[in-house]
């Protein structure tokens, strides 16, 4: 059900180039925010913009798609990019992240292991980590070309002066190969541990803000931190209420108006292949006898 | 100044090296002149005042010499710990560097020098953590520490600038900058815009930290009292050149140009 009239991806051969460039550049330079000639898609900002030019970019007619949005596959964001490749580009989709060549995400790491043969797209809102502490652009580029870090501590400073702990849950700042410190977009931190000596490519695109920046495979990510406040990956201590599973990001849900919750997987995939498994969780339906 | 004070200063000359030696500095603005031909050499330990009216130039030499500014000719060469270097011909990075360890820069607004939506401890800290710091409870006792020293009390720790008066959040700047141990500060009028009882317990409290540290530090002002009281060295600025420098009491006791003698005749006697 491809659309003709467009071309493969939906951008012009010029412009795929172009971002293949930048794409070039980030993972040569790891953690550097690379800029390039954002262009109007179809979707408004903040909706992933610089993650679909990514995936455009790299898409090839043989590519198996995945896109998720806080893990899940049937969430709108996701959903509506997955069939924009499908009619503009025509490429096979799927859910599983094992079959998937291409990944785009917004704000999560697919709980399965990822592998050489796979490619990470990132949706990012801010590429910037320094934005919120210093506004000016002109300034944090200085801060980054010399590597001037040490107001990313203040960030964490303040977060234990005044809440006793480092309380940035999400968009936790790293440090990569010892250089650059990048802004690994809204990510939990319970995924920052993933974004280290990943096996797969891992890039990242800012839409609004025209940045793209890359981790080439095995790339070394450090989660910025104190010696006496280690950097800690956190996650609600439940198991998941559909899988059982101990081990992976969950989303609370309330259920009721009487404070009812249940905690399943982010990752739907994930949740999805253990209950097919059989595993079971708390709030599982009884088995069909 | 009695002769045995004078004494002191005549051998700690001999003995050291200038902390910073300033040639021939000049910057300027299109055909105007910022500041021309400036030449003085600073020893350790030592206070000079720069004073002038406004549009003398006085603060445009200031940036030149913080590195602020590129001056369009001349040298600033500091005695870092490696020996002497000419500012001014540093790269970016060392200078950055530099501004960070060994120099410190007190802004006339404390807006300027202090982080308005940061803690105070997280203020303080910026610099120890800017040179490598990672230990908070380290962090937090030093900022505690510098705090107590600048009498802002312990538990303002958290408290954002916003929230102090004007007089603390200059002292609050002042501490920001001596955590690193620097051995030469700049002022920019640390005592501008303050009442003056809040303007006496400043100038009490830099005399004291000046002395106690051992700190060389330039204050560029239009108040001769601060002067009087801080500096032991004073130049002064007419037009973007120096007129007259001396030792501070010998200039403002028996000022030799016309334009010294107006600025001294002009303080208003109470």
């Amino acid at each position: 059900m491809s659309e003709t009239a467009y071309n493969f991806g939906y951008l012009d051969e010029q412009t795929k180039r172009m971002i293949r460039r930048a794409i070039l550049k980030g993972l040569a330079v790891p953690g550097y925010q690379v800029p390039f000639a954002s262009r109007e898609m179809p979707m408004p900002y903040g909706w992933g913009t610089g993650g679909v030019q990514v995936t455009a970019a790299c898409l090839t007619p043989e590519d198996r798609l995945k896109v998720i949005d806080q893990g899940a596959d049937d969430t709108t964001n996701a959903v509506s990019i997955r069939s924009f490749f499908q009619r503009t580009a025509g490429v096979a989709v799927t859910g599983a992240t094992r079959d998937a060549t291409l990944i785009q995400t917004r704000h999560r790491i697919p709980e399965a292991a990822l592998t050489e043969d796979q490619i990470l797209v990132y949706q990012v809102p801010i590429p910037e980590p320094l934005r919120f502490i210093e506004p000016r652009e002109t300034e944090t580029r200085k801060m980054h070309s010399l590597q001037e870090y040490g107001l990313m501590h203040v960030k964490l400073y303040e977060d234990i002066a005044r809440h006793g702990q480092i309380a940035t849950s999400y968009a936790y700042p790293v440090a990569v190969e010892g250089r650059y410190v990048m802004d690994p977009s809204p990510i939990p931190k319970f995924d920052n541990p993933k974004l280290n000596d990943c096996p797969a490519i891992q890039l990242f695109g800012a839409g609004r803000e025209q940045r793209i920046y890359a981790l080439p495979p095995y790339s070394k990510v450090v989660s910025l931190d104190f010696d006496d406040h280690p950097f800690v990956a956190s996650k609600a201590d439940h198991a998941c209420d559909l899988c059982g599973s101990g081990v992976s990001y969950l989303d609370e849900v309330i259920v009721d108006d009487q404070g009812g919750r249940m905690f399943v997987c982010s990752d739907t995939d994930y949740c999805g292949a253990r209950v097919a498994a059989g595993q079971r969780g708390r709030l599982s339906p009884p088995e069909a006898a | 100044m009695p002769a045995e004070q004078m004494d002191i200063f005549a051998s700690k000359k001999a003995l050291a090296a200038p902390l910073l030696s300033v040639q021939g500095l000049t910057k300027r603005y299109g055909a105007r002149i910022g500041c021309a031909d400036v030449s003085f050499d600073l020893y350790p330990g030592e206070v000079m005042g720069i004073v002038g009216e406004s549009g003398s130039g006085k603060s445009t030499l200031l940036s030149c010499l913080a590195g602020h500014m590129a001056p369009d000719a001349g040298s600033v060469v500091f005695q870092t710990a490696a020996g002497p270097r000419d500012t001014v011909r540093m790269s970016e990075p060392e200078r950055r560097m530099l501004a960070r360890t060994d120099w410190a820069f007190v802004h006339q607004n404390p807006r300027d020098g202090l982080r308005m939506g940061v803690s105070a401890g997280g203020n303080v800290g910026e610099r120890l953590m800017a040179v490598g710091a990672r230990h908070y409870g380290g962090i937090r006792e030093k900022a505690t520490d510098w705090l107590g020293r600048v009498e802002i009390a312990a538990d303002r720790i958290d408290d954002r600038p916003s929230q102090f008066s004007g007089g603390m959040q200059q002292r609050l700047q002042i501490a920001r900058n001596l955590v690193t141990g620097p051995r030469l500060v700049f002022m920019d009028e640390p005592t501008g815009g303050l009442d003056v009882s809040v303007q006496a317990r400043l100038l009490d409290l830099l005399r004291g930290l000046v002395r106690q540290m051992g700190l060389s530090a330039i204050i560029v002002t239009h108040d001769l009292a601060v002067v009087r009281l801080l500096a032991d060295r004073l130049m002064v600025m007419k037009g973007g050149q120096v007129v007259e420098q001396g030792l501070t009491d010998q200039v403002l006791d028996d000022p030799q140009h016309g334009y010294t003698q107006l600025l001294v005749s002009s303080v208003l006697q109470v």
